[in-house]
């Protein structure tokens, strides 16, 4: 039997990780990943503390992550693209200017 | 027991991809790193009994979303990424305070959350349950959700699309 | 129930011979095709290698096993091996889900003919396919060249595009079933309308999904007439241009495992499974869905392979253009009606 609270370290880690490579990280789409990868670990929470208080608004919750995150991603890569076509690089330190 | 070691073991495979992601110097392979933590995460899922949950991650998160990310990396190019000047006195201190807070967050975590197990297969989140849920309880959001969708769709198609030499196009400069 | 041991036992045993009986069955399907279209082009396709060609499978495999496993110097080493691995995974996966039969007692074990039963089939089955991109787009990119590249991008937007008409169109299906479970879904078909007309779900309205999800299963495969990223005379061969001997064996047999794996589920969700007349002694009853079965797969390579013959194929816009503009409001239309028929029943 797994104790709740390895589920909550697990997903914490998970966040944890995003959070750095979000920091640490100079490529946009690299960037974007770890984002992805904050939403999977906050997803995990809300899954474990659905099966713990037994109430199914957890997994829902989830679903409303997942469509928030499949949208964002879209219109965040669409951006990427069009910041890629305009300034000729990835990296985030070189996109400093509002105006070229 | 075998529950703990199914965890455990995809518990590790998570923890591992998501260290590579951070790691990686080629996007390419952060993505793949994320698709094997997805895949995983589904596996916990469904130890947790959210078995609808499971398969949607793996059908949109891991096979539409990320099929996203592998795109634009492929049509980008996008080589690896440059070394950039780290600062020293931020990683000594940074790493270890990181791995103190993180052990002495589980260490409260463990000791302080008691003896109920989460049981597999104790919530039945099956695809009726969900349903029954999604469309009585939680209609409205899900209603402004599929609108959300509608205007994600039109936005990333505008943002994407490639600008032409239009006549009648507000905008002329590129 | 079972103990843990023998449950153990009979699912290994089982898992053997479903991987025995498919590969065998590719390879066998790469022979009817040779032969089929050899027919159709007015040739005799296969004759040489055993009686009617029936060795030449055997041959290719002795061929794809001594042939120079070339790796050229410009790849991306990691993914251009794990890309076709990736693909053939995938496409062998999807076996371990389908059921060929109803349960059977051999020597006193009761055990389904299938190797797991599990609540949302129908779902796991999706996402394996969706999954089953990966292989295809890591192929293009890894290969380093611009037909690979160009031919790995169409394909894998072609499969991403097709998959939502794909599953839209079988959760009319559902719908009337009520369930995922790939077992109850054809036992929700048993029996017969006014005595002959079987209760398929063909007849039962869904006819409309039915070619809906035979036109979008053909376009997943990447077969023709969508099959433009993989065509000889477009982009050489797409995204499998710079594999050689065994890798791209595996691709080759990824495509044919698709296409039996598509073949299956169009036969559980839409004719009905192994339902067929039975007769004879117990042991017959066992073995005689298994070939009703059977009979019904034939029947849908045989159409694929047909179909391969005799159609020219589409343009990639056209292609994408019937996607989304044609196949999707299709698939959503029939969703619309069967609920509103279903609920209105109720």
């Amino acid at each position: 039997m797994v104790p709740l609270s390895y589920y909550l370290i697990l997903g914490g880690i998970l966040f944890a990780c995003g959070v750095c490579g979000f920091l640490i990280r100079r490529n946009i789409i690299t960037i974007f990943m770890s984002i992805e990868l904050m939403l999977n670990g906050v997803n995990l929470t809300f899954v474990a503390f659905a099966a713990h208080w037994q109430r199914l608004s957890g997994q829902i919750f989830v679903f409303f992550v997942m469509v928030v995150a499949a949208a964002e991603a879209a219109v965040g890569l669409a951006i990427i693209i069009s910041v890629y076509r305009t300034r000729e690089t990835l990296n985030v330190d070189q996109v400093n200017l509002l105006k070229l | 027991m075998i529950h703990l070691t199914l965890f455990l073991v995809f518990g590790a495979i998570c923890v591992a991809g998501a260290v590579n992601l951070l790691v990686q110097r080629h996007p390419i392979n952060s993505a793949l790193s994320l698709i094997a933590v997805l895949a995983s995460l589904a596996v916990e899922y469904l130890l947790l009994g959210a078995e609808f949950v499971a398969a949607v991650q793996v059908i949109v998160y891991a096979g539409a979303i990320m099929v996203l990310f592998v795109f634009t990396i492929m049509l980008l190019n996008a080589g690896e990424e440059e070394r950039t000047r780290g600062s020293r006195v931020a990683m000594v201190i940074g790493i270890p305070s990181l791995l103190i807070g993180g052990v002495l967050l589980a260490w409260v975590l463990v000791r302080h959350s008691g003896t109920e197990a989460v049981l597999a297969g104790a919530l039945p989140g099956s695809p009726e349950n969900v349903a029954w849920m999604l469309f009585h309880e939680f209609l409205l959001p899900f209603e402004v959700t599929s609108v959300l969708i509608l205007i994600a769709i039109m936005g990333a198609v505008v943002l994407a699309a490639r600008p032409e030499a239009t006549s009648t196009g507000p905008g002329k400069e590129s | 129930m079972l103990s843990v041991e023998t449950f153990i036992l009979v699912s290994v045993i089982k898992t053997v011979i479903a991987l025995i009986v498919l590969l065998t069955a590719v390879a066998y399907t790469v022979w009817l095709e040779r032969k089929v279209v050899g027919h159709i082009q007015n040739r005799w396709g296969p004759t040489r290698v055993g009686p009617f060609g029936l060795l030449q499978p055997l041959a290719d495999g002795v061929k794809f096993l001594f042939k120079e496993d070339l790796t050229p110097p410009h790849v991306y080493k990691p993914l251009y091996i794990a890309a076709p691995m990736l693909s053939l995974i995938f496409a062998l996966t999807s076996i371990a889900l389908i059921p060929v039969g109803n349960v059977v007692s051999v020597g006193g074990i009761r055990t389904p003919l299938e190797i797991t039963d599990v609540n949302i089939g129908l779902l796991i089955i999706l996402g394996i396919t969706s999954m089953g991109v990966y292989g295809v787009a890591l192929a293009g990119w890894s290969s380093n060249s611009k037909y690979s590249l160009l031919g790995g991008l169409r394909a894998s937007a072609q499969m991403v595009s097709y998959e939502i008409a794909l599953g839209l169109s079988l959760i009319g299906v559902l719908i009337m079933s009520g369930s995922f479970s790939l077992r109850q879904i054809v036992d929700a078909q048993g029996g017969t309308f006014l005595g002959f007309i079987p209760r398929w779900n063909i007849f039962q309205g869904q006819i409309f999904a039915f070619f809906i999800y035979l036109i979008a299963a053909f376009a997943e495969t990447n077969r023709v007439p969508f099959d433009l990223p993989e065509a000889e005379t477009e982009l050489v061969a797409g995204y499998h241009t710079e594999y050689s001997a065994m890798k791209f064996a595996m691709f080759f047999m990824a495509e044919y495992a698709n296409m039996i794996t598509v073949a299956c589920l169009a036969s559980l969700l839409f004719l009905g499974g192994w339902h067929g007349p039975l007769f004879g002694p117990p042991l017959l009853q066992a073995i005689l869905p298994v070939i009703w079965f059977a009979a019904r797969i034939f029947v849908f390579l045989f159409l694929y392979i047909w179909i391969r013959g005799t159609l020219p194929r589409f343009r990639y816009d056209q292609l994408m253009a019937f996607g989304w503009k044609v196949l999707l409001p299709l698939a959503i239309a029939n969703l619309v009606i069967t609920g509103f028929i279903v609920a209105l029943k109720s």
